[in-house]
């Protein structure tokens, strides 16, 4: 049974590995730019960690239990099977752990929460399958455009060889300055999408009918990726997110062009509500296509 | 009839099952296909419900004459007990889904609809204003008149209480062994159950011609017809159970201290009771 | 398991039964149908499993080689679905058929042809769901939750899923009915509840969470039946409802369902620790406390699979503070086996290496829970391989292992032969090894981003999934060994010694022949308490 030991260990090992990864590793979230993206990251670390702890704790004990007392080795069984003080002990304990786990989740979620007072509001509406985005308040609003995947073919079906953004590249990216409160309003127009970047640690479904927010501020110019999150059809896997952080100057120059390209501001209020009741038929109307078709 | 042999009883091998298993077979495909309107899918469920009853006819006929038999112990007896507790309990549970639909959407979704929600703070359906009864936010629906409680359902209401008391004498006519009373009162409970769903038929045309209420009026139509039409649904059962009862009763079956299948049906009466006065109060009333 | 010999009869059953097929079509022998059970979920666990190597052979390499994204969702769904419903619930049904009424000193199960009829549903809705790949339109696509409105569109498999759930939740339904009314009214004479075995006791409050939770999950679908085809609005803004509506319901349903999946295995492992560490239960009372509490928590729980669907403040946080509170008694659990192990006098067996398999592999699955738990973690991590590795930690290696586990254990009583403890020992390195190897390596995929779902992947997801896939064909083929070694068991010649484990205590052991006789307990046996 010695090779018990050396799984276990070779287990333990790899958690170790698998919880003090550097940053933005392949084992770990990407590198956090974001103050929410980087509280979640922290506090992933601190969890590991502690279950870390708790684990060789237990697993400590059994395994000095499974090499020790066994039969083979003729050590004789005990006969006790109760005691109301270590129970009590080791359900008050983790009870406590439980709240130190708790605490500072419950400041993260509060902050996450908190949609107020943004320096620019962008409504994301989900379709199957491609992402709208329509500038609402802000600087650049009524800018507004769909972003699809931009991937050829050609590489989904390995008939040429893939590109280093493979399913992560857009025809138009969601431009957006450096530094600033940016509220994205999301909905959806036939089934539930979500829309997710890592790196700015928000993940928010686009319902359709309704309409929620989350928001985030990105620290850094850059480029970052992500995807729909949620299971909406055939082509799930092909609506990925790009979000291109620019600085002030690089962004007003970009928002201005847009704008010459865009006619008129979009009103919400009546884009969405003619949205959402065309998304009632339309779901309909592809209910019975889809019976059809294949 | 009913001696204890000690030992409790353990029915012989039976093709009931089966044949319920080929009944559902045929309903399970039946129903997918007549869903989408293809045309195999009626034949398939007129057989399903043929098996089906075939089926129910056959296995309660064994259970009532394993039953009179005096085949069942005590310890039988009390297993039907706990098993139609335990039954009851699951089609409340049935139930609440339907109650908490309609809770939630009138609680939270038609309100979230019309933009009341500090989270959401912008409306996605412009001047939709919510409030009960609605057809929901959007213009794709008529309108409709919604149905009051006053007339019919309170009638209704009426209906089904007296006839939970009209079971309850008869079950104390059992217990004292007077059949003559036992079988006018269950025809009394019979024939409330069966006035019950003629006053309910007639609400559904009601509804349908005069009050331009239907299964797709939104929210309203959603949840007025699926729980009040579960609920028949169930009465229907119901008084089905009662009528086979009732054939059992004036055949002579049960004993002043024996008469679980008599019970069982009581019980099942009484919950369809209890649910009717959850919709009064929740689908007519408020 | 098919051959049972010996019958012992006696006055008071029908002993005339019939032979061939038609003795497996008709009987109402809990044994029987025991067996047909775990037949059953071994060939829908093999079935879900292919599902499941198609899945690994997709994500194999990036690109679309074999699976076209619809049919891929259809292989997602169905995998789940199949694994749920028709692998481990049955299983675990299956034993409680096998071991309720033996371990409690009961002649039979409280209604011996519902118990037949809830098996014989099983093959027809697993013959709608199976066959829902070939009719046009193909079979359903919106995962194994399907949320609406994605589930309101697709077509006739749409369908023919739901009517399998209603059928699987039916039989469900009379299944938990039957094992409560037999556990509450066919104990042996002075078997109080707090002494029976911990395996009928985490079966009797698994067949509560199903009575509570099996019809709201029949109600939902019903809902999404109506909306789908009569026009009602349940999940349609349009009309005032609310899609989210449908995973509130789904999910009241879903979370206890996953407690239905891993209390009866609690039962088994909290059976096996016991036996091979030759020392009583640790804590006998506070497990029944424990997993009583579980089940009430796991009701109140449902919405931390929604952290992301957008809910208030106050509801993510209730939702979280009671998700994780449920790793308190869950430890108790798992406390009171180490603590049950610590100075026994342990072998280690085949079950007794599968439970401990089981104890240190669902505890990671744990872990990962509670880190899901935390809300703003959650939204990083919700539907992604994250939570794929959190919920085959706790089911393949928690409620599959716990599965294997009680075969092994019990496979000399049903079959009276002995299986090959050897192939035994292979079955468990080679499934532990392989296991890891697959699903480990998911944990990296889903903190490094990569959604759940999906037919196709981003490049830096490639060498992980690669890995992952290797590990599903060895993990698969491992079960193949499985198979050879229940076959070879129950053909073969050998008779296992009356009572193989001489840790057991419990009355299936001390009070019956082995193999078990075709009627158990014709008379209830003398039952002596043991002191807890
Ligand atoms: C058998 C099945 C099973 C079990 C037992 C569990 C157990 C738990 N699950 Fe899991 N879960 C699933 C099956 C299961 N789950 C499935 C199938 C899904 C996905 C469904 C889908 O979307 O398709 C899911 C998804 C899921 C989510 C949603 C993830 C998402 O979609 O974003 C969450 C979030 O909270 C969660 C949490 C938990 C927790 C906290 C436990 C706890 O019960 C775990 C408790 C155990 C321990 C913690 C370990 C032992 C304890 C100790 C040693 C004590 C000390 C410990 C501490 C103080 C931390 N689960
Ligand atoms: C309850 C149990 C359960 C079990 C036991 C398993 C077992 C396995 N599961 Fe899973 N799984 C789920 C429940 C389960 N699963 C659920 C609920 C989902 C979510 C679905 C959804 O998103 O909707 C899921 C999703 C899921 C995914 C994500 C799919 C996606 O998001 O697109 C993956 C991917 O790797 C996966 C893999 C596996 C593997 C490799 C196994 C292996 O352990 C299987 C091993 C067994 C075998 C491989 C059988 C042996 C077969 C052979 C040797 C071949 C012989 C062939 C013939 C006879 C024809 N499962
Ligand atoms: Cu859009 Cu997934
Ligand atoms: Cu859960």
């Amino acid at each position: 049974m010695r090779n018990k030991s050396v799984a276990t260990l070779a287990g333990m090992s790899v958690l170790a590995l698998y919880s003090s990864m550097a940053v933005g590793s392949k084992y770990n979230f990407p590198e956090p730019q974001s103050v929410i993206a980087q509280d979640i990251y922290d506090q992933h670390i601190v969890l590991l960690w502690i279950c870390l702890a708790i684990f060789i704790g237990v697993f400590g004990v059994m395994f000095y239990s499974v090499l020790k007392h066994r039969k083979s080795l003729g050590y004789k069984a005990a006969n006790f099977h109760h005691s109301t003080t270590v129970e009590v002990i080791w359900t008050v304990i983790p009870c406590l752990i439980l709240v130190a786990m708790a605490w500072p989740a419950t400041k993260t979620i509060i902050a996450m929460k908190d949609t107020s007072s943004p320096d620019m509001t962008i409504k994301a509406t989900g379709y199957q399958w491609m992402w709208g985005y329509d500038y609402l308040q802000g600087e650049g609003e009524g800018i507004s455009f769909f972003s699809k995947l931009s991937t050829p073919r050609a590489q989904l079906q390995n008939r040429e060889p893939k590109g280093e953004n493979y399913l992560l590249e857009v025809d138009n990216n969601l431009v957006v300055p450096v530094g600033k409160k940016v509220r994205i309003i999301l909905t959806a127009n036939d089934v539930i999408h979500a829309w997710w970047v890592p790196a700015l640690g928000i993940k928010q479904d686009a319902i359709p009918g309704f309409i929620r927010d989350t928001w985030f501020t990105a620290d850094n110019p850059g480029i970052y990726r992500g995807q729909c999150a949620e299971l909406c059809g055939k082509d799930h896997g092909y609506m990925p997110i790009v979000v291109e952080v620019l600085d002030e100057a690089a962004y007003a120059k970009w928002a201005a062009e847009k704008l010459v390209g865009t006619s008129s501001a979009v009103n919400l209020a009546a884009v969405s509500t003619e949205m959402a009741a065309s998304g009632a038929d339309e779901a309909v109307e592809a209910a019975e296509e889809n019976s059809d078709n294949n | 009839m009913s001696q204890d042999t000690g030992h409790y009883y353990v029915p012989a091998p039976s093709t009931y099952p089966i044949t319920g298993s080929a009944a559902l077979l045929f309903l399970g495909f039946g129903a997918a296909l007549t869903m989408n309107k293809i045309e195999l899918g009626y034949g398939l469920l007129a057989i399903g419900f043929a098996i089906l009853f075939y089926m129910c006819f056959r296995w309660f006929g064994t259970v009532a004459a394993e039953s009179e038999s005096g085949k069942y112990g005590l310890d039988v007896d009390k297993s039907f007990r706990w098993g139609m507790t335990w039954f009851i309990f699951s089609e409340v549970m049935f139930f609440a889904a339907f109650f908490g639909a309609l809770y939630y959407m009138r609680v939270l979704s038609i309100p979230w609809l019309a933009g009341e929600s500090e989270v959401l703070g912008q409306a996605a359906w412009g001047a939709y204003e919510g409030g009960w009864p609605t057809t929901g936010p959007s213009d794709h629906y008529e309108a409709f008149t919604p149905m009051g409680a006053w007339g019919l359902p309170a009638i209704n209401t009426a209906i089904l209480l007296t006839s939970g008391v009209t079971i309850t004498y008869a079950h104390w006519a059992l217990k004292e062994n007077r059949r003559d009373a036992l079988n006018k009162w269950m025809l009394a409970t019979i024939l409330l159950g069966v006035l019950f769903l003629s006053c309910q038929i007639y609400e559904y045309v009601h509804a349908y011609n005069d009050l331009n209420l239907k299964l797709d009026s939104g929210a309203y139509g959603s949840t007025f017809f699926m729980l009040t039409g579960f609920h028949g649904f169930h009465v229907t059962v119901g008084t089905i159970m009662l009528i086979v009862i009732y054939f059992r009763c004036a055949a002579g079956h049960f004993t002043p201290d024996r008469h679980f299948g008599f019970e069982g049906v009581a019980w099942y009466w009484h919950f369809v009771d209890v649910v009717w006065l959850g919709l009064f109060i929740f689908v007519y009333l408020l | 398991m098919a051959a049972i010999h010996g019958d012992v009869h006696g006055h008071g059953h029908d002993d005339h039964h019939p032979t061939g097929i038609m003795r497996w079509i008709t009987t109402t022998n809990h044994k029987d149908i025991g067996s047909m059970y775990l037949w059953f979920s071994l060939a829908m666990f093999f079935t879900g499993g292919f599902l499941a190597l198609g899945i690994r052979a997709e994500l194999f390499q990036p690109g679309i080689q074999i699976l076209e994204p619809e049919l891929f969702n259809s292989f997602t769904t169905l995998h789940g679905l199949i694994m749920v419903f028709g692998a481990i619930m049955p299983a675990f049904v299956g034993f409680a058929n096998w071991q309720v009424p033996l371990m409690i000193g009961a002649p039979d199960m409280a209604f011996a042809r519902m118990n037949n009829w809830s098996f014989w549903l099983l093959p027809v809705a697993a013959s709608l769901l199976v066959s829902s790949f070939f009719v046009p339109g193909g079979a359903a696509a919106g995962g194994w939750t399907f949320y609406p409105p994605l589930s309101t569109q697709g077509g006739l498999g749409v369908d023919m899923m739901i009517f399998a759930v209603h059928i699987l939740g039916a039989s469900s339904i009379m299944g938990a009915i039957n094992i409560i009314t037999t556990i509450l009214n066919m104990r042996a004479p002075g078997m109080k509840l707090m002494d029976m075995p911990l395996f009928v006791w985490t079966w009797l409050i698994t067949a509560y969470l199903l009575v509570l939770v099996m019809p709201v999950l029949a109600g939902t679908v019903t809902m999404l039946l109506t909306d789908r085809h009569f026009g009602t609005s349940f999940f349609n803004a349009a009309g005032g409802g609310d899609p989210v509506l449908f995973q509130h319901i789904f999910w009241f349903f879903g979370h206890p369902e996953v407690y239905i999946m891993i209390l009866p295995a609690f039962g088994i492992v909290s059976e096996i620790i016991p036996t091979f560490a030759r020392k009583p239960l640790f804590g006998y009372s506070s497990m029944v406390y424990a997993t009583a509490s579980i089940a009430i928590l796991s009701c109140v729980v449902w919405a931390h699979h929604m952290f992301t669907a957008g809910m208030p403040t106050v509801g993510q946080l209730f939702f979280m503070y009671s998700t994780m509170l449920i790793a308190v008694p869950t430890g108790v659990k798992v406390f009171n086996w180490t603590a049950t192990m610590w100075r026994g006098s342990m072998t280690f067996e085949t079950p007794m290496l599968f439970a401990i398999g089981f104890i240190f592999l669902f505890v990671i699955g744990g872990f990962s829970g509670v880190i899901c738990a935390i809300v703003p973690i959650d939204i990083q991590v919700q539907d992604t391989y994250y939570v794929i590795a959190h919920f085959h930690y706790v089911l393949v290696s928690g409620a599959l292992f716990s599965l294997f586990a009680g075969a092994y254990y019990w496979l000399p009583k049903w079959t009276g032969h002995m299986y090959d403890e050897t192939l035994g020992k292979w079955h468990f390195w080679l499934s532990m090894i392989f296991f890891n190897l697959t699903f480990f390596v998911q944990h990296f995929l889903g903190l490094a981003g990569m959604p759940r779902r999906i037919p196709d992947y981003a490049l830096q997801f490639a060498d992980f999934n690669m890995i992952s896939s290797i590990g599903a064909f060895g993990f698969g083929m491992s079960q193949l060994l499985f198979v050879y070694i229940v076959i070879k068991c129950v053909r073969s010649k050998e008779a296992a010694p009356e009572k193989p484990w001489d840790g057991a205590t419990t009355l299936e052991w001390t009070h019956l022949p082995t193999p078990a006789p075709y009627h158990s307990f014709e008379k209830p046996p003398v039952f002596k308490p043991v002191s807890h």
